[in-house]
């Protein structure tokens, strides 16, 4: 029991850093039907910037380490993260995207795949293809409760993770914005016809979901300090998956599909098939397309010939 | 008209093409055109093992100096040749076939990880270039045929000291092994830790295993924690142990990790930090061993480099010296003549201990060291030393 409980704390705390990622993709997709799949070295980009100004930051404000001092740093090391993730998920719509806006869904999606090598490559180039290790922002400690141990790094991951996704279902749910992005997925060409500027919508969704994958990064390289340039593959291929499980294009799928993913990969790595862990996450997306072609949550609209 | 310009792309292509293929005869017989005798080193320079690449270089090229600075051999300086892999198998094998065929070298240095090395001896084998692997303990390897040499200890000789250290010197009675079924080294000495510890009446109570590179070790730790065991050998390497280290202490583990030759980097401890006191693994060398010899190299690599030489960087001096000794004793400069000198390597002081090579292309009789950390330090634990001649071995403490 105890070790059930302990692997689902686990499962949950990566499930949740894999749902903020899986955010990005369905809001994308959910607007352009295009599979962003540079998405995943955002991610990596926002780990990085952390890794850098959080490294800054332990370096000249050594006397603050350790005292209460060292929250209101850590947050402005995730902001910085998020402003540059959101300038540059906006650089990649402006530049890659949105000349392309009209070609076949193909080019697009080539050309993500090829923005995703750009940003691998270019960071081994920048970064060094070393692995670095993520500073530790906030002092760690054990918490224990009903026979399972965390650390607070756990809690902060999941309280980050659940008020970035709540901002998120306000801001789709609550605000103008939000109406106008909902009206331009369920229909490009009607909501520029109703006067929506569909450009500056869809450049607003990429910038939210790239703030999203810097909240991500920065998260995961608190509970996983080791970062490289190539880091955001996996967790980002993860968390397509989870995008599609839920229901690509569907918001809370996303969340509950990064879960699934989170929890299912925590419980494998403790059985005695250890070595297949990354493999379950493909296996599971094959059964659930079996059963369901769109997803947990996804609607099934069949074509009209 | 288009076709004309096609028609131009494509001579120049074919002309680009054609010049990249033909032999650049850089070398004959491992001497370059000023005369230098050529070798080649394809090691980790980059990539999650770049700590080993990069001792592993500044090793060879300290010894390298010192021999040209002193006359070189033959009346002529030896040249090294240097091919990165990036801590990557099929990269071993194409910075091999590289330095061989197109630079045309003479003899081969490296690599540290078994897996690399693996992938390499097949290709040095059969084009007749002697290899030697400073710091490959994985028993295939010198296996792979008999060009191929090594200067440390073997996996059989680490496993069995780890599992009779860990079962009659701290008297486990109960362990669990983490495994990285990515590499040949940690397959290896998994397989040899656990035959010998429960040959000894110890009990392996989990087996887990991770793939080199992951970042999440919790699940496989949480189910060694279940089982309770009173130590953890984790035979990996050094980036995935620091941070298995850390997150088994995140999971209130307080068991001591121990490990084999594979933790030593001086990143280990930067990434583990206060998570592996009371860790140990076996070594090679310790840096503070009194010895002259040691304490020597151990002065000179710090003047040049600002660093303590890990054992890595003591296996490559020494193994770049049995080189540059063999090629001076060798009949003639070719691949089969510098083997039968390597082949009759004996009683070599190195700084790693005295070097002679054994029938089957490994060091014999060298001896272990075993490490433990302490608040942050590495401190000698014991030294192990085979009796001549015997199985038996003679553990000696370190100072407490």
């Amino acid at each position: 029991m105890q070790e059930f409980l302990q692997n689902l704390l686990n499962g949950v705390a990566v499930g949740a850093i894999y749902a903020l990622i899986a955010l990005g993709y369905t809001m994308v997709y959910g607007i352009l039907k295009l599979i962003n799949f540079a998405h995943g070295d955002i991610f990596m980009l926002g780990a990085f910037v952390g890794f850098y100004s959080g490294g800054w930051a332990a370096v000249h404000m050594q006397d603050k380490a350790g005292t209460w001092w060292s929250w209101p740093i850590a947050a402005a090391v995730m902001l910085l993260a998020m402003i540059a993730c959101g300038l540059f998920g906006y650089l990649t719509e402006r530049i890659a995207y949105r000349p392309l806006r009209n070609a076949p869904r193909i080019a697009s999606l080539i050309t993500a795949i090829g923005v995703s090598f750009f940003l691998e490559y270019g960071g081994q180039f920048v970064f060094g293809p070393d692995p670095k290790f993520f500073p530790t922002l906030v002092e760690k400690h054990l918490i224990r409760f009903a026979g399972i141990v965390t650390t607070n790094y756990q809690i902060i991951v999941l309280v980050v993770a659940l008020i970035f996704m709540a901002l998120l279902q306000f801001l789709i749910y609550g605000t103008k914005f939000g109406r106008a992005m909902r009206a331009v997925s369920f229909n490009f060409e009607t909501a520029s016809l109703m006067g929506i500027p569909t450009d500056r919508i869809i450049s607003t969704t990429f910038i939210v979901g790239s703030v999203l994958a810097a909240v991500g990064g920065i998260l995961y390289g608190l509970s996983y300090p080791k970062i490289d340039p190539l880091m955001g593959i996996m967790p980002g291929l993860k968390a397509f998956i989870a995008a599609v499980l839920g229901g690509i294009g569907n918001v809370p799928g996303a969340v509950v599909g990064g879960l699934i993913i989170g929890i299912v990969e925590s419980f494998v790595g403790g059985s005695s098939f250890s070595s297949y862990r990354d493999a379950i996450a493909f296996v599971i997306l094959i059964a659930i397309l079996l059963f369901r072609p769109s997803g947990l949550f996804g609607k099934y609209q069949p074509e009209k010939v | 008209m288009m076709t004309r310009k096609a028609l131009i792309f494509l001579v120049a292509f074919l002309g680009l093409s054609l010049a990249g293929c033909a032999p650049k005869n850089e070398a004959t017989g491992g001497i370059t055109a000023s005369g230098d005798i050529l070798i080649g080193e394809y090691g980790s320079l980059t990539g999650p093992q770049a700590t080993f690449g990069q001792s592993t270089h500044n090793g060879i090229m300290m010894a390298m100096d010192e021999i040209n600075a002193a006359g070189g051999v033959r009346g002529r300086k030896i040249k090294i040749l240097t091919e990165d892999d990036q801590s990557k198998q099929e990269d071993a094998a194409n910075a091999v076939t590289k330095l061989i065929s197109q630079n045309g070298v003479l003899a081969v240095l490296g690599e540290v990880a078994s897996s690399n090395s693996l992938a390499a001896a097949p290709i040095c084998q059969s084009n007749k270039v002697p290899m030697i692997t400073p710091s490959s303990t994985n028993p295939d390897i010198t296996k792979k045929g008999d060009f191929i040499f090594r200067v440390c200890f073997t996996d059989n000789y680490q496993g069995e000291n780890i599992a009779r250290y860990a079962a009659e010197q701290m008297h486990f009675k109960h362990a669990a092994i983490l495994t990285d079924v990515k590499n040949d080294y940690s397959t290896g000495l998994t397989a040899t830790i656990s035959r010998v510890f429960t040959s000894l009446g110890g009990q392996i109570v989990a087996q887990q295993s991770y793939a080199n590179g992951d970042s999440d070790f919790r699940s496989q730790l949480t189910a060694i924690r279940a089982a309770n065991p009173e130590v953890i050998f984790v035979p990996g390497y050094y980036t995935d142990v620091g941070q298995i280290a850390i997150q088994a202490r995140d999971l209130g583990m307080k068991q001591p990790l121990m490990g084999g030759d594979g933790w030593e980097s001086p990143k280990l401890i930067e990434i583990g930090g206060k998570a592996l006191d009371g860790c140990m693994y076996t070594n090679h060398y310790f840096y503070a061993d009194p010895a002259p010899i040691v304490r020597n190299f151990v002065e000179r690599y710090k003047d040049r480099y600002g660093a303590i030489p890990d054992s890595m960087a003591a296996l490559a001096y020494d193994a770049a010296r049995v080189m540059a000794d063999s090629i001076k004793r060798a009949k003639k400069l070719t691949g089969p003549s510098l083997r039968d000198a390597i082949a009759q390597t004996k009683d070599f002081p190195g700084v790693t201990g005295t070097i002679t090579i054994g029938p089957e292309r490994n060091a014999v009789g060298k001896k272990l060291v075993i490490e433990r950390i302490r608040n942050g330090q590495l401190t000698l634990q014991a030294t192990i030393e085979p009796k001549a001649g015997g199985e038996e071995t003679v553990v000696t403490p370190g100072p407490q």
